[in-house]
């Protein structure tokens, strides 16, 4: 019984949450000594994934489908993985991972997890621990399927190279009897997105407005970070909903997170307590987000934050 | 047009998470329940096309009795009637399992579902149901436009958007954006009153199983002292991330 994994792709390169997905993927086929095998669309050079331990790697041309597609990828990804004996099958936390991870789960008549932030406990029946209630708890789920997909949590199982030989083999792209038609893909200026992002740099209300957006941004600059906002910063208008994150925004799962001017309320927390380091910079020393950091600084956000990013960009240069 | 909004009876936002029964069951003591918020987005735009397109919105819940004041605050909102199907949610697969059997019968043109509950996080519901309904079905939907026959549709991707085009039935993931927070409808009197006399129906489950069962529960381990710099000394902020976090 073999391991699968979805490989998503975007401009011909290989994106780094499914470079942890199979990553992850191979940690599971090894515990239990079986294969890997990856589907990724339209890639013309998968030979990266053999450094990541797959052991054959399907590439499905996708006819005049240039943009992603939610059923004919599930259905394709269903076909193989039925023909290949697979018994647990794993996406990324993306939002193209999170969109067809259940449809394929339905599919394959698999039980689904998504949010799983490590490697299963327990192989049979399947158990795994997964984050509920938007982080503020986990939960140990137990699979009553003999077939699983996974969507593992961005950032938390890590990259992990082992070397394998994936010989490339052409799939077949399995036609729907419906869809919906992409018609434009409008990809934001923002150099990078909150969900592939190592470092956020996020801003609250203390700044006031849109015009002083530029310390956030270039602060972000310095880290190459994504920038994101609490509810209220996007619910005024000042910044993009994409940027709003919380409980009812996006989760952040990244490895720093930097609040500038964010108070702390529990639906702000909720949704970025899986980063891992945390950074607060807040006049107030009452502000609740001092409870949920590791590091703080109380003081003014229009002092420190230009001084910090000047510091930074001096160190990047020397 | 028929539309079907699946309402999910979530811990407000603001809930201590606790447990009980040695972790195996979610504390409900003292905990408010609301309407999903994602949900509740889906729910205004079904209002707006009640409103447009004479459409008529239906809500339903799978849940037990204890669900039924969020099903009444939908009807105060503008829902035209409310089904509850009279079972323990006990995983995505089993409510989507409920929620088919129940929309089979009524051939929706539009399932509105939230891209995902707060509470078990899930978001499988809408794909899943979608599935069953043979229906086609968009997550993290935050633009839904009629146009003549056609429906006008925007998903939320990472790092920005995909325009896209389809015909009803169809089901989505609602979340923000799809309407705004200032559009969010807050029951009046009027509607209240309303609500009262509105339809609803508790229907009975159908045999089905779930696919997976949750064996604990366990809370984040409590958090270490946040590290104070002060605002003179911010080379020390940068050197406490560089060598002691390696966060940067
Ligand atoms: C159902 C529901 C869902 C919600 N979901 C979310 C969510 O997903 N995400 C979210 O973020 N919120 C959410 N909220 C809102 C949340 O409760 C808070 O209102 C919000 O997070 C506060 O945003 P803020 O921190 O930007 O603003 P405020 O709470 O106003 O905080 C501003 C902070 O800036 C500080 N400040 C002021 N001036 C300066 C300065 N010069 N320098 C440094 N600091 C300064 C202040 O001390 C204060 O702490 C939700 C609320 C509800 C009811
Ligand atoms: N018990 C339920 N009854 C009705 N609809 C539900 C229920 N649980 C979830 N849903 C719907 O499915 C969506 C996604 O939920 P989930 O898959 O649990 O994250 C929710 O936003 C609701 O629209």
């Amino acid at each position: 019984m073999s391991v699968l994994v979805y490989i998503e792709t975007q401009n011909q390169e290989i994106k780094k949450s499914s470079l942890e997905v199979a990553s992850y993927g191979r940690a599971i086929a090894d515990a239990k000594s079986t294969s890997l095998i990856a589907v990724c669309f339209g890639l013309e050079d998968s030979s990266q994934l053999a450094a990541y331990g797959v052991d054959k790697v399907f590439v499905i041309p996708t006819a005049g489908d240039i943009h992603f597609n939610a059923e004919r990828y599930s259905s394709t990804l269903v076909a193989i993985a039925k023909a290949e004996a697979v018994d647990l099958l794993i996406v990324s936390g993306s939002a193209n991972g999170r969109f067809i991870g259940p449809l394929i789960a339905i599919k394959f008549e698999a039980s689904y997890f998504s949010n799983v932030i490590g490697l299963p406990t327990a192989y049979d029946p399947v158990e795994v621990k997964r984050s509920c209630f938007t982080n503020k708890a986990f939960n140990h789920s137990i699979s009553k399927k003999d077939k699983v997909v996974i969507s593992l949590s961005s950032n938390s199982f890590g990259l992990h190279e082992k070397a394998a030989e994936a010989a490339p083999v052409e799939g077949t792209y399995s036609p729907s009897s419906f869809s919906l038609e992409v018609v434009t893909v409008e990809q934001s200026s923002a150099k990078v997105s909150i969900a592939d992002a190592d470092i956020v740099v996020s801003g609250g209300r203390g700044l006031k407005g849109p015009e002083n957006w530029h310390l956030i941004e270039e602060l972000a600059n310095v880290l190459g970070a994504a920038t994101a906002c609490s509810k209220p910063v996007s619910d005024m208008g000042w910044r993009p909903h994409s940027e709003h994150v919380g409980q009812t925004g996006k989760p952040v799962a990244s490895n720093l997170y930097i609040a500038i001017g964010v108070s702390g309320a529990i639906q702000h927390l909720a949704g970025i307590n899986s980063s891992k380091v945390k950074v607060v910079i807040n006049s107030d020393p009452e502000a609740p987000f001092f409870k949920a950091a590791d590091y703080g600084v109380v003081g003014d956000a229009f002092e420190v934050v230009p001084e910090l990013t000047s510091k930074l960009k001096a160190l990047k240069e020397a | 047009m028929k539309i079907l909004v699946c309402i999910s009876n979530v811990p407000d936002t603001t809930s201590k998470i606790n447990f009980t029964d040695e972790n195996r069951a979610f504390d409900t003591q003292g905990v408010t329940y609301i309407i999903n918020p994602n949900d509740e987005f889906g729910l205004t735009r079904a209002i707006w096309l009640q409103q447009q397109e004479e459409a008529t919105v239906t809500v339903a819940t799978v849940g037990e009795a204890s669900c039924e004041p969020i099903l009444r605050k939908c009807l105060a909102i503008g829902a035209d009637n409310a089904v509850r199907i009279d079972a323990f949610p006990e995983d995505g697969f089993y409510v989507a399992s409920q929620l088919a059997a129940y929309a089979e019968k009524e051939a929706f043109d539009l399932v509105i579902t939230g891209r995902e509950s707060i509470d078990y996080n899930g978001g499988m519901v809408g794909a899943m149901l979608a599935n069953y309904l043979e229906m086609p079905y968009l997550a993290n939907c935050i633009q839904l436009e009629k146009e003549g026959e056609s429906i006008l549709l925007q998903r939320e991707i990472d790092g920005g958007k995909e325009n896209l085009k389809g015909k009803l039935p169809l089901v989505i993931g609602a979340q923000k954006g799809l309407v705004e927070e200032k559009d969010l409808i807050i029951p009046n009197m009027r509607g209240i009153m309303q609500a009262r006399q509105k339809p609803l129906e508790v229907v009975t489950p159908i045999e089905s199983e779930a696919s997976s069962s949750i064996k604990s529960y366990e809370k984040p381990p409590a958090k270490g002292h946040v590290k104070l710099v002060d605002t003179g000394d911010i080379d020390q902020l940068i050197d406490l991330l560089q060598n002691e976090a390696n966060a940067i």
